[in-house]
């Protein structure tokens, strides 16, 4: 036997070297990846959806103008090779890839985009509610027949975009109404992929109903024709069992390993799990904390990181007093003891402790804010001098029934705060509340005492997507207006200049950790379980991992 | 008998009104909203009530409630799942079947194997099979059945590799649905290979479903046994010297099987709410993964006519146990 072994050996390594030779980019072609989803998708016409179960195969069957780098936030030109800005931010300039054809066959170009951006402006009735078109409204606001129209949801009286023009059959010419720097990082988002018009008219892309308060979409186009120029086409979806797609073997760029992937939906975490132990699926997403040490000891399992691109915090309401002095906020941020809570087991060791309120992997994050490390003395300190009795008393709201990635057990993560807090000189009320709807609610409407545990898991890879969400305009949770920072922050949003937004970014970093509306403490690291022999796979932050690259490697 | 039926059947009419108002409240009093529930983090005051007005959910109740009726009753509209935004109606089509099969194959087992059981129990009676079979059904009855999932699950499927452990069909199995009866649809495409799979994957969420019924299944026929075999009837029939294999076939069994049906019919109740469990554990689409996760998701449309549909097979079910009892055992009349 052990001599057969030793035969087989060279031939076996042999073969595989002329395997690699032959499938010229070094690793072995074709295979199936099963891959175990929370959920099916919704539908498959990416402006049509903004939740991560429908994005993860469009990510694959589509591409838009712009893309994000594998494995960073960093964003890249995909269908687009490059774009100059006019106008003061406000036009934008898109030389297009030659040669690249849709799956059926039709031509991408300049009329194909302007058709795709036209198509999302003109949208009307069912496709303006806000189920439909979230990421549209959220990055763009309104439509064609809301901008101006006093009876119009608030959020859709205007819009960013004003028009798109065909200046020749490769360059396309968008028009804002505003200068906005994070237009183009939110091109990457792929609910603005770009569609094959021939499928869109064919397949009746435009056809919906309301039902019900329900967005219903009755043409065929997102359930059975999806057309794009991804490297990988649909091939077929039986809901709730699998969708499949299969290899774009005429893909513009360089061709994808496996010849098809299906995603399996198997809403339970636990059951995931066991189908990757069994091998009935071979990788999946959204793994438990508590199942982490399992994937990491199990023989043929890895557990894979997802870049940090989160941020849990403390939340200070301003308008409640003393919370509006600089001080008593600082000797909350020595207070809290954020290394104990981000390094502990509640984090399962996947956490780190934050500073700023966005994640290091974004461009415009700053090193060199101010930070505040533990210092139960030095908040006492504080707090007297600011002319207070101690214990000074407040009201701490946390969440039950709950579980963010980036706030794993909300009641551990108060018990430890609250402690570290009583040592610093506060005394603590502790107030709970259900998620949804009480303390969400009281979260937004500034109701939730004095302070209060929130997060965010970023959208899309912009600053204007943390920074800009929380503080980009005067809130009721937070309680404050303070100018320099708001205008700040929608002046960095404008600015289109890469380098100037950076150093902007920097700057509102900065002046948001002096000026201390709230303490961010952790950031998390989601994890993805595989079978080791899957390789390729490139975790990121902004969960789009193209598929294109993963392949059945050796190994156990 | 007709009387009975027509009867019976009319009084489904209060039945449901009065369940559709319950689930109706029911849910609502469930803290959160879809709303909330679909916007999350992302909700801010101004979203939740927009969506809240886009479904209608800012109306009074009774108005909300008017409006579901109509839909449902005049319009025969089920609506629409909010989360999914496919036709509740076409979703019970396509899961209903799944559970049905489940349910089916875990009645096959416990009976299949209770009432033998039950029988052997009661001819051994007093000696060890007699008492390891009341044993293990005591077991059987004790274990939660999503418990008892788990455990089979990860012995059979995850450890010894012998079954699947999720779904209805493997991943490349393709089954052309007819009439999403999975094994009815393999058998009419002829299609052996893939009859055989669909049959792997109901092993073992049938005995985690099964095992309750098995053990109340078994447990009966031992007793009703026990009970016939001193019937004056059985003894004469062995007086006239019928032989054992006659008189327990013919006088014995027939007899006991009276009590024993009744109990089937009632477990279906049972079975249908374990089936949410198991089919939970063992990730196969049917209603109960359907309606758990509508529950999650507060999603209204699919947990008012879901719940409703249940309810509705429930009623029916028990009327079909009533009247095929009527059928075996003529001695009962229904006026």
């Amino acid at each position: 036997m052990r001599g057969r072994l030793k035969l087989l050996f060279p031939i076996a390594a042999v073969a595989a070297l002329v395997m690699a030779a032959v499938s010229g980019a070094g690793h072995p072609r074709g295979g199936t990846l099963v891959f175990g989803t929370s959920t099916d998708p919704v539908i498959l016409d990416p402006i049509l959806v903004s939740d991560g179960e429908s994005l993860r195969p469009i990510r694959q069957i589509y591409e838009g103008l712009m893309s994000v780098k594998a494995g960073t936030a960093q964003v890249i030109p995909s269908l687009a090779r490059s774009f100059k800005v006019a106008n003061g931010g406000k036009v934008y300039t898109f030389t297009l890839r030659k040669g690249v054809k849709f799956h059926d066959g039709t031509a991408f170009n300049a009329q194909a985009v302007c058709y795709n951006f036209n198509r999302w402006y003109n949208f009307t009735g069912p496709f303006q509610s806000s189920a439909a078109t979230s990421y549209w409204q959220s990055i763009f606001g309104g439509f064609k027949s809301t901008v101006g129209n006093a009876q119009a949801p608030e959020g859709q009286r205007q819009s960013l975009f004003r028009s798109c023009k065909v200046v020749n059959a490769s360059t396309a010419r968008i028009t804002l109404t505003r200068a906005s720097g994070s237009f183009v990082g939110a091109l990457s988002l792929p609910s603005f992929s770009m569609s094959s018009p021939k499928a869109l008219r064919e397949y009746e892309a435009n056809k919906a109903e309301v039902r019900g308060g329900s967005p219903v979409f009755t043409g065929t186009y997102g359930f059975a024709h999806p057309t794009g120029t991804g490297p990988y086409r649909f091939e077929a979806w039986r809901v709730r069992e699998r969708l499949s797609l299969v290899r774009n073997g005429s893909y513009w760029g360089p061709k994808a390993h496996l010849s098809r992937i299906i995603f399996r939906p198997i809403s339970s975490n636990a059951a995931r799990l066991q189908a990757l132990q069994t091998g009935e699926v071979q990788g999946y997403d959204l793994v438990d904390p508590q199942d982490m040490p399992t994937l990491r000891t199990t023989r043929g399992l890895k557990l894979l990181d997802r870049p940090a691109f989160n941020v849990a915090y403390v939340a200070i309401n301003q308008a409640k007093p003393p919370m509006n002095r600089l001080a008593v906020r600082q000797a909350v941020a020595y207070g809290l003891d954020r290394n104990a809570v981000a390094n502990s087991g509640i984090y399962a060791g996947r956490g780190q402790v934050a500073h700023a309120f966005m994640p290091p992997a974004l461009f415009g994050y700053a090193k060199n804010v101010k930070k505040y490390n533990y210092d139960p003395a030095r908040s006492r300190r504080l707090l007297q001098q600011a002319g207070l009795s101690l214990p000074v008393k407040i009201q701490f709201w946390y969440p039950t029934g709950v579980q963010r990635p980036y706030m794993p057990d909300p009641p551990r993560i108060f018990q430890a705060f609250k402690a570290s807090l009583d040592r610093a000189g506060f005394d603590v009320e502790a107030r709970a509340a259900p998620w949804r709807p009480d303390y969400l609610n009281a979260a937004q409407t500034g109701d939730a005492g004095h302070l209060h545990l929130l997060g965010w898991t970023g959208d899309y890879a912009d600053p204007d997507n943390f920074l800009g969400e929380f503080f980009g305009a005067p809130k009721p949770q937070w309680g404050f207006n303070n100018p320099k920072i708001h205008n700040l922050l929608q002046r960095a949003d404008a600015e289109t200049n890469r380098k100037k937004r950076i150093a902007l970014y920097q700057q509102a970093n900065r002046l948001i950790m002096e000026f201390l509306p709230g303490v961010p403490y952790a950031h998390t690291k989601p994890g993805l379980g595989f079978q080791t022999r899957v390789r390729g796979y490139i975790p990121s932050p902004v969960s789009l991992e193209p598929f294109r690259l993963v392949f059945f490697g050796g190994g156990v | 008998m007709l009387r009975f039926v027509v009867r019976r059947l009319l009084l489904l009419v209060p039945i449901l009104i009065g369940l559709s108002l319950l689930v109706f409240i029911f849910i609502r009093a469930l803290p959160g909203s879809p709303a909330e529930s679909l916007l999350g983090e992302r909700a801010t005051a101004e979203t939740i009530a927009q969506v809240r007005e886009q479904y209608g959910l800012d109306e009074p109740i009774y108005v909300q409630y008017f409006k579901y009726l109509e839909a449902t009753v005049v319009e025969r509209d089920l609506g629409v799942s909010i989360a999914s935004r496919r036709d509740v109606w076409q979703e019970i089509k396509e899961r209903f079947p799944a559970t049905v099969e489940l349910t089916l194959a875990a009645m096959l087992f416990a009976v299949g194997l209770g009432i033998p059981l039950g029988f052997l129990a009661a001819k051994r009676y007093g000696g060890i099979f007699d008492h390891a079979s009341l044993f293990t059904s005591l077991i059987g009855i004790s274990i939660p059945i999503f418990f008892l999932a788990l455990i089979l699950k990860y012995i059979f499927a995850v450890r010894l590799g012998w079954f699947p452990s999720i779904g209805r069909t493997s991943i490349l199995t393709v089954v052309e649905p007819r009439t999403n009866f999975y094994v009815i649809d393999t058998i009419l495409a002829r299609d052996w290979e893939a009859l055989r799979d669909v049959l792997r994957h109901l092993v073992l969420p049938a005995i985690a479903l099964g095992s309750i019924p098995l053990a109340i299944v078994a447990r009966i026929t031992r007793a009703a046994v026990l009970d016939v075999q001193n019937e004056d009837y059985v003894r004469t029939a062995r007086a006239k010297g019928l032989s054992g294999f006659v008189v327990d076939r013919r006088h014995v069994l027939r007899n006991a099987l009276l009590p024993v049906s009744t109990i089937i019919g009632l477990q279906v109740g049972l079975l249908l709410s374990g089936a949410v469990l198991t089919e939970t554990v063992f990730a196969r689409p049917g209603m109960g993964t359907w309606l758990t996760d509508a529950i999650f998701a507060r999603d209204y449309p699919v947990l008012q006519s879901g719940i409703l549909f249940l309810s509705i097979v429930f009623v029916l079910v028990n009327l079909v146990v009533d009247i095929t009892y009527a059928i075996i055992n003529p001695r009962i009349r229904y006026s």
